[in-house]
């Protein structure tokens, strides 16, 4: 049995398709990630397993229990923290986690041993009677993790957990989360469009646009794909460039973007000059390049054909269409 | 049972945490009170006052600080819903109704605890108790006063999605209804287009309610204000879960 099983997922907002068509199966104690840009449908998706929101249509299940005929059973299995927020800044850390524990009904004596042990773990138990208005960012997110512990979930919805954070906290809520799946063996599900923490954390990763998915495998292999190295050209005479190269026996692929051209090739230093030799035979001014390991940047691009900053912006206008079909 | 409790918990703490707050919302009636009290009690007569237009107007005092609360703990609701903690509640294996029900009650908690600090203000200023049962009665129009509003504040806190539209509720609804539901004059005297106005106001009834614990006698037979009070609680507290139902964040 998988943790988590979607099929065929579609959520619209009035004419406006957040979710179209999605499946994928996650198996139990795995990290998996849903990578896109903002406006992807990536909280669209988590909303929907978490039961905050109705399918369109479609079918999915969390830990065994449809999300729409047994909201409660998956509402038990599953712990969430949110992208946003979302404790109660006038009360202490310790009430926050009280406040949980009642609601999941977990008997008084367990309530108050659990709760000391997930504040130790998040390295929070010498601040536990502070108001939460008094907490730093990383501080707060990681109460909410420990709150999202506290009913000792099965599966684990994380949006965006390190949105905001500074890299030295985002280190160590990696480290954590790490931790938590190989010590507890929690399955995983983070949302994120950091490309590095994808990488980092997750053992699959599924590539999400405009909604749909257009890749998932490990990150390795999605690495893969694109070839052994990038290199990276920006020029004014791209398109001269293309042409002039495209049919080199070493170069795997090959990719015309908006401002430069990638390619993928393996042993790039090797090839390299080869590459520059053409163009300056040709008469073609090179800007830059940069020769690299594939991020999962560049499988972004490789599988979208735009970088995920070019896709942030364009999902903007779609944002706000969706935002006043809500209304 | 013990959802309730814990949400009437969460609200019942954080009110007695914001001193600010309970002290602000002090101020508005007991400055009516000490202004319209003493600044007419020697001007207005009221047929069958004993106590002069200020013990008048101290059941009405009390049922504007009970009703302010009321309808302002409900549509706090709005802030959980911006802050993110509502999420946090209707993510969780409980029933929609018993988190309407638990902020209900603590709303209505705060509210009576607010109007009860009113009258045991209203003592010092010569507000004098007919009978231990009268106290009684009174509390019980503050309760149902408290969940009505309560609710009512929760059934508008669903609908809104910001605090922008809070003033326009204020204005329109509130004061109108505090202002119509002869906490500050006797219904009896009114023409008779204003009077019928009054009496579709459901404060009205707590008004009259509470006036005749505290002070033994009242315009609008006691049971009569009872029934049509309870009732309008009844109807809040079904509007306004129907409303929270359909809440989405």
């Amino acid at each position: 049995m998988y943790a988590i099983a979607v099929e065929n997922l579609v959520k619209k907002f009035g004419d406006f398709t957040a979710v179209n068509n999605l499946s994928f199966e996650i198996k139990r104690g795995e990290v998996f990630g849903l990578l896109g840009p903002n406006g992807a449908g990536k909280t669209t998706t988590m909303s929907m397993l978490s039961t905050m929101l109705k399918p369109t249509s479609g079918k999915a299940s969390v830990n065994g229990f449809d999300i729409r005929t047994n909201e409660d059973d998956v509402r038990k299995s599953i712990g969430i923290v949110f992208q946003d927020q979302s404790l109660d800044e006038e009360l202490t850390a310790y009430e926050n986690m009280d406040f949980h524990g009642r609601l999941y009904r977990i008997p008084k004596d367990t309530r108050q041993k659990k709760i000391a042990e997930l504040l130790k773990l998040v390295e929070l138990d010498d601040k536990k009677d502070n108001l939460v208005k008094t907490y730093s960012g990383g501080m707060r997110r990681r109460l909410e993790i420990a709150r999202g512990l506290l009913h000792e979930p099965k599966v684990l919805f994380l949006d965006e957990p390190t949105l905001g954070l500074d890299p030295q906290t985002r280190n160590h809520l990696w480290d954590y989360i790490a931790k938590l799946n190989q010590e507890k063996g929690i399955t995983i599900i983070l949302t994120t469009h950091y490309m590095e923490e994808a990488d980092k954390l997750c053992q699959r990763i599924a590539i999400i646009d405009k909604g749909e998915i257009i890749a998932l495998d490990t990150s390795e292999k999605l690495k893969n794909d694109i070839g052994g190295d990038v290199i990276t050209i920006v020029s004014s005479g791209r398109d001269n460039l293309y042409s002039a190269i495209e049919s080199l026996p070493a170069i795997k692929n090959i990719e015309l973007h908006d401002s430069s051209i990638t390619i993928g090739l393996q042993n790039a230093e090797k090839h390299v000059a080869q590459i520059v030799n053409i163009a300056s035979e040709n008469g073609i001014p090179i800007d830059s390049l940069s020769i690299h390991k594939p991020t999962l940047e560049d499988v972004f691009l490789h599988f979208t054909g735009r970088t995920i900053r070019e896709e942030e912006a364009s999902t903007k206008d779609k944002m706000r269409m969706m935002l006043k079909a809500r209304r | 049972m013990d959802i309730v409790y814990t949400i009437w918990l969460r609200n019942v703490k954080r009110y007695l945490r914001s001193k600010s707050r309970m002290v602000g919302s002090l101020g508005m009636p007991l400055f009516l009170l000490l202004v319209l009290g003493f600044g007419l009690n020697s001007v207005v007569a009221i047929p069958g006052m004993e106590q002069g237009y200020i013990g008048f107007i101290m059941p009405g005092i009390i049922s504007m600080s009970v009703l302010f609360t009321s309808v302002f703990a409900g549509i706090q609701v709005i802030w959980d819903k911006q802050f993110g903690f509502l999420k946090e509640t209707l993510v969780a294996p409980v029933s929609r109704l018993e988190i309407m029900l638990g902020q209900t009650l603590g709303g209505a908690t705060t509210a009576v605890i607010q109007g009860f600090i009113i009258l045991v203000l209203s003592l010092f200023l010569g507000l004098d108790i007919s009978s231990i049962s009268g106290f009684g009665i009174a509390v019980i129009f503050m309760l149902l006063i408290g969940v009505s509003f309560t609710a009512f504040g929760i059934a508008i806190a669903s609908r809104m999605d910001d605090m922008h539209g809070f003033q326009l509720i204020m204005n329109f609804v509130i004061f109108p209804i505090f202002g119509l539901s002869g906490a500050l004059f006797p219904i009896d005297s009114l023409p008779a287009g204003v009077r019928f106005l009054t009496l579709l106001d459901p404060l009205t009834y707590g008004v009259e309610g509470i006036r005749y614990g505290l002070l033994g006698s009242s315009q609008i037979d006691p049971g009569i204000s009872f029934a049509v009070l309870s009732g309008f609680t009844v109807l809040m507290v079904v509007v306004g879960s129907y409303l929270f139902r359909k809440i989405s964040v």
